[in-house]
């Protein structure tokens, strides 16, 4: 590694120790409940997307079945809870290392796709657990589960009123994300996952060993994303197969990194940062009337993201972030 | 569970199989043609259907009779999207796959918004007509007239676009599909191609809406359940295969009926995500497919 990538490093790890104290004190003066909920959300949805990232772009793995580790987390950690009395606090991790074998489940047989064919069989995939789940009546089945509440604690990751605690610990979700990608970006694994998503017959003839990269790329995104899903089920105190594993979902998560950057460190964030606003706000203040314009702002942002900077946001600032990987695109 | 109701169930099958095949064949075109998976298909679908539903409430017509016109108006519609944003979308320098992905699911959200706000979120349906409500029975098996009609229709569609492929157009098509950069030396105006390309598709999946909207209610969100069995049916056949687009379909309408017979209805569709899984672990490229 020469000079300028370690110093390039050095300004990441600035950069990102400054976001994440302005996050940090971003909500103190901020009072009403709309607004936290929604900054809470956004930063759920750009650590959701760093996930998705860590293997959709560094390793070039379109997966459009996140939603099935994002359920799989909540289900685990909150019927953890509800059956055996295990606090979410230790469920989270329990929800993320069964989205990371899931992952590793799914991606055993599915990385042998190539392409648009891996995509589908990740959506096929994805249907057939929402499906299983709205059947399933040990889970809940289509009435899904509430998580009871007992008190104020940050063992049981629950607080009634409290909005603050909840951003913290979105806040520090996206926080593991981020310095996940970060350490990837810098390891010899990043380098040979990059290798894989450009050329993998380029790649395999330098030594690196596809399959065993794509899953560990797996393995790390599903972990993430389970996590996410536990939080989330904690944050909402109510889960369904529609609300945490449902097809719409799977395109929600990578939805920031792709159109903020898919494979750069900020993308996910920018993103979320565009994107969950644009269409909560547009949800509030339009999509009560259930006339839809909602849906055609949401949609007319997509594609015009999409079409303008295909490189993704995170090309707006500066040439030198967006342009070592656009090189490599 | 008696012969009946199996044989029942296995001509439903078959007559959705048909309807499934050509929405296939319209998404499975584009694909081959341009490596572009469209994940506004089953949203060209639904408009199709609402075009229908709208043009009988106007004139009172048969649906059959209007199929025409439904199908010209979609044929612009798809070089309309193909002008507008697809030729936009190939064009950029930069994650051509992510971006192809997500323009056509950020239009997919866009049309579906905008029929909410033309027609509101009620199901509506197409009451009258020649084979509208009526059913026949051929020893002992009930079918319905719409979808015997509709499947009929679909077959013709699926006939008329294998010959489409067998004329001079079909083999520029073909041509484009093979080396994209080497027709434009022999003349081929490869974006009029990708154009109508996208028109083809556009009207395939149009017939099928007009079809369909015969016995099947249309909603805002009708499209994506009949996507995403388009998106399986076109990977189990192969992409940019319309004979496997064919057997895939069929192959799907029979499994998904069985599946409801065997299982539970809300379970219908696992048979053929399961099937399809089972054959691409062995076949990655579907049954036919050569992309």
């Amino acid at each position: 590694m020469d000079n300028s990538i370690l110093r390039r490093r050095r300004t990441e790890l600035v950069g990102g120790a400054t976001v994440l104290l302005a996050l940090a004190v971003l909500p103190l003066p901020i009072g009403d409940v709309y607004t936290q909920n929604l900054i809470i959300i956004t930063i759920l949805f750009a650590g959701l997307a760093q996930a998705w990232n860590i293997l959709g772009g560094y390793c070039g793995q379109i997966s459009l079945g996140h939603a099935l580790y994002f359920g799989f987390g909540a289900y685990v950690s909150t019927l953890l809870f509800v059956r055996l009395g295990i606090p979410p606090a230790f469920g989270m991790l329990a929800g993320g290392a069964v989205g990371g074998a899931g992952a590793l489940l799914v991606g055993w047989p599915c990385f042998r796709l190539s392409g648009h064919y891996y995509a589908i069989a990740t959506v096929v995939v994805g249907e057939i657990g929402w499906l299983l789940f709205l059947n399933w009546d040990y889970v809940g089945g289509a009435t899904g589960v509430y998580v009871p509440f007992k008190g104020d604690s940050w063992v049981a990751l629950q607080f009634r009123t409290a909005k603050l605690p909840y951003h913290y610990l979105v806040l520090g979700f996206a926080a593991a994300t981020w310095i996940a990608a970060f350490l990837i970006e810098g390891s010899r694994w990043g380098f040979a996952w990059r290798a894989v998503k450009d050329d993998f017959v380029a790649a395999r003839s330098l030594g690196v060993r596809i399959f065993p990269s794509k899953m560990a790329a797996a393995a790390i995104s599903g972990f993430f994303t389970g996590m996410g899903g536990a939080i989330y089920a904690q944050y909402v105190g109510y889960i369904d197969p529609d609300s945490v594993m449902a097809g719409a979902l799977s395109i929600l998560i990578p939805l920031p990194a792709v159109l903020g950057g898919v494979g750069t460190l900020w993308g996910p964030l920018i993103g979320a940062a565009v994107l969950i606003p644009v269409s909560e706000l547009s949800r509030s203040y339009l999509g009560g009337s259930g006339r839809g314009v909602d849906l055609m702002i949401y949609g007319a942002l997509i594609m015009v993201v999409a079409l303008v900077r295909p490189q993704g946001l995170v090309s707006l600032f500066g040439r030198r972030r967006g342009g070592a990987d656009a090189r490599a695109a | 569970m008696t012969l009946d109701i199996i044989l029942q169930a296995a001509i439903g099958g078959l007559l959705m199989g048909l309807i499934y095949a050509l929405v296939a064949a319209g998404l499975s075109l584009i694909f081959g043609l341009m490596d572009v998976v469209n994940f506004a298909h089953g949203e060209l679908m639904m408009i199709a259907m609402y075009a229908a539903f709208v043009l009988w409430q106007v004139s009172g017509l048969d649906p059959l009779l209007l199929l025409p016109i439904v199908v010209v108006l979609m044929f612009g519609l798809g070089m309309g999207v193909y002008r507008g944003l697809i030729a936009r979308a190939l064009s950029v320098r930069f994650n051509r796959g992510m971006v192809q992905i997500f323009v056509t699911f950020g239009l997919a959200i866009f049309i579906r918004g905008a029929a909410q706000f033309c027609f509101g979120g009620e199901f509506r349906s197409i009451t009258t007509g020649v084979v509208a409500n009526r059913t026949a029975e051929i020893a002992g098996v009930f079918l319905p007239l719409p979808q015997v009609a509709a499947s009929l229709v679909c077959l013709a569609a699926f006939a008329g676009l294998l010959l489409i492929s067998r004329t001079e157009f079909g083999h520029a098509l073909e041509a484009t599909r093979e080396d994209r950069d080497a027709v434009a030396l022999i003349g081929i105006d490869r974006d009029r191609i990708f154009a109508l390309g996208w028109g083809l598709g556009a009207a395939a999946v149009g017939i099928a809406g007009v079809m369909l909207a015969t016995f099947y209610y249309v909603s805002p969100n009708v499209g994506a359940n009949f996507a995403i069995t388009a998106y399986v049916t076109v990977a189990l056949g192969g992409f940019g295969s319309l004979g496997g687009a064919l057997v895939a379909g069929l192959l799907i309408g029979e499994v998904e009926a069985l599946t409801a017979l065997v299982l539970e209805p809300s379970l219908k569709q696992v048979g053929m995500f399961v099937i399809y899984l089972a054959v691409v672990l062995f076949r990655p490229r579907g049954l036919f497919g050569t992309l």
